[in-house]
C-alpha cells in the first residue's frame, strides 16, 4: 500500500514538474496553427512590410509594419529611460546604500513590480499625458513618449532585482582586493564589480526589455494607438499588443482579421523569446566562467 | 498519509459540489446580452427594469462593440447580440455554416453627434467636410473656418459600430464601393468616455459619439442637411423627425427560435414601457419615428 502511495505522489509531481512545458509547447502550437493560417491569403511580406493596417475594410489590407514600428518605438524609449535609472538604482542598493535602507528601497522596487498596469495606465492617464502635452506643446499627449515613460516605471523593477543578483555574485574578495590596492570605492565598482557582473547586467536589461515589449494595458491606454509609420517620440503610436487587445474581442473565430492577430502574435512571440534567449545566454555565460 | 489522502478527496469532492447551485442557476433563467458600446447603458436600463418585475430573471449586460456581440452570439456565447450596425454578408454566411439562423430586430434609433471643444469657434460642417477631416485631407482647422491649428482627428476603435458607421456613412459618405479610409493618423479611442475626455481636454481636437453621451462639457457640431438646405444640431427632436442626417438603427440580433425568458425580454422592450426608457436614454423610440 505504501508503495502505492508513493507511486501516485511521485507521478503528481513529475506532472506538476513538466506542466509548464507541455502548456508552452501547446500554447505555441495553437498559436501557429491559428497564425499560419493566415499565409494562405496573405504573403508573409506583405504582412510583415505593409504599411496600412485596415483589418475590417473589404478587401482588409493586414500590413503590420506601423504597428512593429510602434511598438519598437515604445520599447526603445523605456529602454533609454530605465536601463541607466535602473542600473544606478542597482549600484546603489548593492553597493553603497547601509544596510537598512538597502532592505527599505528593495521593498520599494519591489512594491513598484506589483503594481497592476492598468493602474499605472490609469495615472498616466491623467498625470503624464497632459503634462506631456503641455510641455512640448503638442496637440496631444497620447504619444509613444507618454507611453515610454510608463512603461519604463515597469521595467525598472526587473533590471534592478536582476542586476542586484548579479552584483551580489561577484565575491567579495574583489573589492577586498581592489580597495588594499588603494582604489577609491567608485573605481573599485566602475573597474572590478560591474566588469564582473556583465553578464548578469546585460541579462537584466534583455529581460526588462522582454518585459516591456510585451506589456499591453498601460500603452494601450496612453499611446493613442494611431496605426501610423512613427516618425518621433511624440506621435502616437501603436503598438502589436495594443492592437491585439483592442480588436480580438470583435473578430469573429476563422476569419482573417482573427488568423492575422494570432500572426500578430507568432511575430511578438518570436520577438521575446529572441531576446529571453539573449538575456539566457549571457546568464549562462556568466555562470560558466565564475 | 492516510489523513492527507483523506482530506485530498474531500476536497476534491468540494470542488466538484460547489459549483452545483451556480449550474442549476444558471439552467433556470438566465439571459446574456452583449455588443455594442453605444447600447450598454440602454440594455443596462431594459434589463434593470425587467428584473424589477421578473426577479427570477438573471440578465447580464456587457459591451465591447457590436462585432463582440455578433461574434460571441455566432459563437454562442450570448443570447442577445446587441448591435448599432447591420450584420455584414460575411457574419451571415459565417451564422449560416455554423448553422445558425440569426433575426434582425429594431428597438431604437440613434443618432451620431460630432463634438469639438467648447472654445473651438467651428460649429457647424457639411459631411464632406467631415469626410475630408477623417481622411486627413484636411488637416487645419483654418480650412474650415476655425484658428490656425492643426486638427487632432479622434475615433472609436475597430470593435465599435460606431466606427464602422461613421466609416461607411461619413467617410465614404454613404458610397457602398467607397474605398477612402479614416487617416492613419486618427487616434483609435478606446471608448465614447475617452473621447469625451480628450475633446474636453484637447482645444483642437474633433470626436464622435452616440447622441445618448452628449453633454455640457464638448460642443456639438451642426451637420448640414442637404434636403433641407440647412444646417442642423443634433437633438432629440430633430433626430426623431430624421431632420438630423447622422441617425441609425439600433438592433438586436437573436436567434430565429425565440423561448423563455428571452422572449419576454423581448416583448418588454419593443413595449411602450420598454421604448419610454429608450428616450429616457437619449435615443429615440421607434413608434414615435415611424409616426
Amino acid at each position: 500500500m505504501r508503495k502505492y502511495y508513493e507511486f501516485v505522489v511521485e507521478g503528481l509531481i513529475f506532472i506538476s514538474g513538466i506542466a509548464s512545458i507541455i502548456f508552452v509547447l501547446l500554447i505555441f502550437i495553437f498559436l501557429l496553427k491559428e497564425g499560419l493560417m493566415l499565409f494562405r491569403q496573405v504573403g508573409v511580406f506583405e504582412f510583415l512590410f505593409g504599411e496600412h493596417w485596415y483589418p475590417i475594410s473589404e478587401p482588409p489590407r493586414l500590413g503590420i509594419l506601423p504597428l512593429i514600428l510602434g511598438s519598437l518605438w515604445v520599447t526603445f524609449g523605456a529602454t533609454v529611460i530605465s536601463v541607466p535609472i535602473g542600473v544606478a538604482c542597482a549600484i546603489y542598493i548593492g553597493e553603497i546604500a547601509p544596510g537598512w535602507l538597502r532592505e527599505i528601497l528593495k521593498a520599494g522596487v519591489e512594491l513598484l513590480a506589483a503594481i497592476p498596469s492598468i493602474v499605472l495606465g490609469f495615472i498616466g492617464l491623467v498625470t503624464l499625458v497632459p503634462l506631456v502635452k503641455k510641455i512640448f506643446h503638442l496637440p496631444t499627449g497620447l504619444t509613444a513618449l507618454s507611453g515610454s515613460i510608463m512603461l519604463a516605471f515597469m521595467a525598472m523593477p526587473t533590471i534592478v532585482s536582476i542586476m542586484e543578483d548579479a552584483l551580489n555574485a561577484v565575491p567579495r574578495g574583489y573589492r577586498e582586493g581592489s580597495v588594499a590596492m588603494g582604489a577609491t570605492k567608485w573605481q573599485t565598482i566602475r573597474r572590478i564589480v560591474l566588469p564582473s557582473a556583465s553578464s548578469g547586467i546585460i541579462a537584466a536589461v534583455m529581460l526588462g526589455i522582454g518585459r516591456v515589449i510585451g506589456e499591453t494595458m498601460a500603452v494601450m491606454m496612453i499611446t493613442g494607438n494611431a496605426a501610423m509609420i512613427p516618425k518621433s517620440f511624440f506621435q502616437p503610436v501603436r503598438t502589436m499588443t495594443a492592437t491585439i487587445a483592442a480588436e480580438m474581442g470583435e473578430t469573429v473565430q476563422g476569419s482573417d482579421h482573427y488568423f492575422a492577430l494570432f500572426a500578430i502574435g507568432i511575430v511578438l512571440f518570436a520577438i521575446t523569446f529572441v531576446v529571453n534567449l539573449f538575456a539566457d545566454m549571457s546568464l549562462h555565460q556568466k555562470q560558466a566562467r565564475v | 498519509m492516510n489523513r492527507f489522502f483523506q482530506m485530498l478527496g474531500v476536497f476534491f469532492l468540494l470542488v466538484c459540489l460547489i459549483p452545483l447551485p451556480f449550474v442549476h442557476a444558471a439552467d433556470s433563467q438566465s439571459i446574456q446580452i452583449k455588443g455594442s458600446d453605444t447600447m450598454v447603458n440602454l440594455g443596462q436600463a431594459w434589463a434593470e427594469a425587467f428584473m424589477e418585475a421578473n426577479p427570477s430573471v438573471l440578465i447580464a449586460v456587457t459591451g465591447g462593440g457590436s462585432g463582440t456581440g455578433i461574434a460571441a452570439l455566432l459563437n454562442r456565447t450570448c443570447d442577445i447580440a446587441q448591435s448599432s450596425r447591420e450584420m455584414s454578408e460575411k457574419e451571415y454566411e459565417l451564422a449560416e455554416s455554423k448553422g445558425l439562423e440569426v433575426q434582425r430586430m429594431s428597438v431604437g434609433i440613434d443618432s451620431i453627434v460630432f463634438v469639438v471643444h467648447p472654445e473651438n469657434p467651428v460649429s457647424q460642417l457639411t459631411i464632406d467636410q467631415l469626410s475630408d477631416i477623417f481622411t486627413a485631407k484636411i488637416t487645419n482647422w483654418k480650412e474650415v473656418g476655425g484658428p490656425d491649428e492643426p486638427i487632432l482627428v479622434l475615433s472609436r476603435e475597430r470593435n465599435s459600430g460606431t466606427h464602422v458607421y461613421v466609416l461607411e456613412e461619413i467617410v465614404r459618405k454613404g458610397k457602398k464601393d467607397g474605398t477612402e479610409e479614416f487617416a492613419p493618423s486618427v487616434l483609435m479611442m478606446l471608448s465614447s468616455q475617452a473621447i469625451e475626455q480628450e475633446v474636453t481636454d484637447n482645444k483642437t481636437a474633433i470626436g464622435y459619439f452616440g447622441l445618448g453621451y452628449l453633454n455640457e462639457q464638448v460642443k456639438a457640431l451642426s451637420i448640414y442637411n442637404p434636403k433641407t438646405n440647412t444646417y442642423v444640431a443634433p437633438n432629440l427632436e430633430d433626430a426623431l423627425n430624421g431632420t438630423y442626417p447622422i441617425s441609425r438603427p439600433l438592433l438586436f440580433y437573436l436567434p430565429n427560435k425565440l423561448e423563455g425568458a428571452v422572449k419576454q425580454f423581448v416583448d418588454f422592450v419593443l413595449s411602450e414601457k420598454g421604448q419610454s426608457i429608450v428616450l429616457d436614454m437619449n435615443f429615440v423610440p421607434l413608434k414615435k419615428s415611424e409616426a
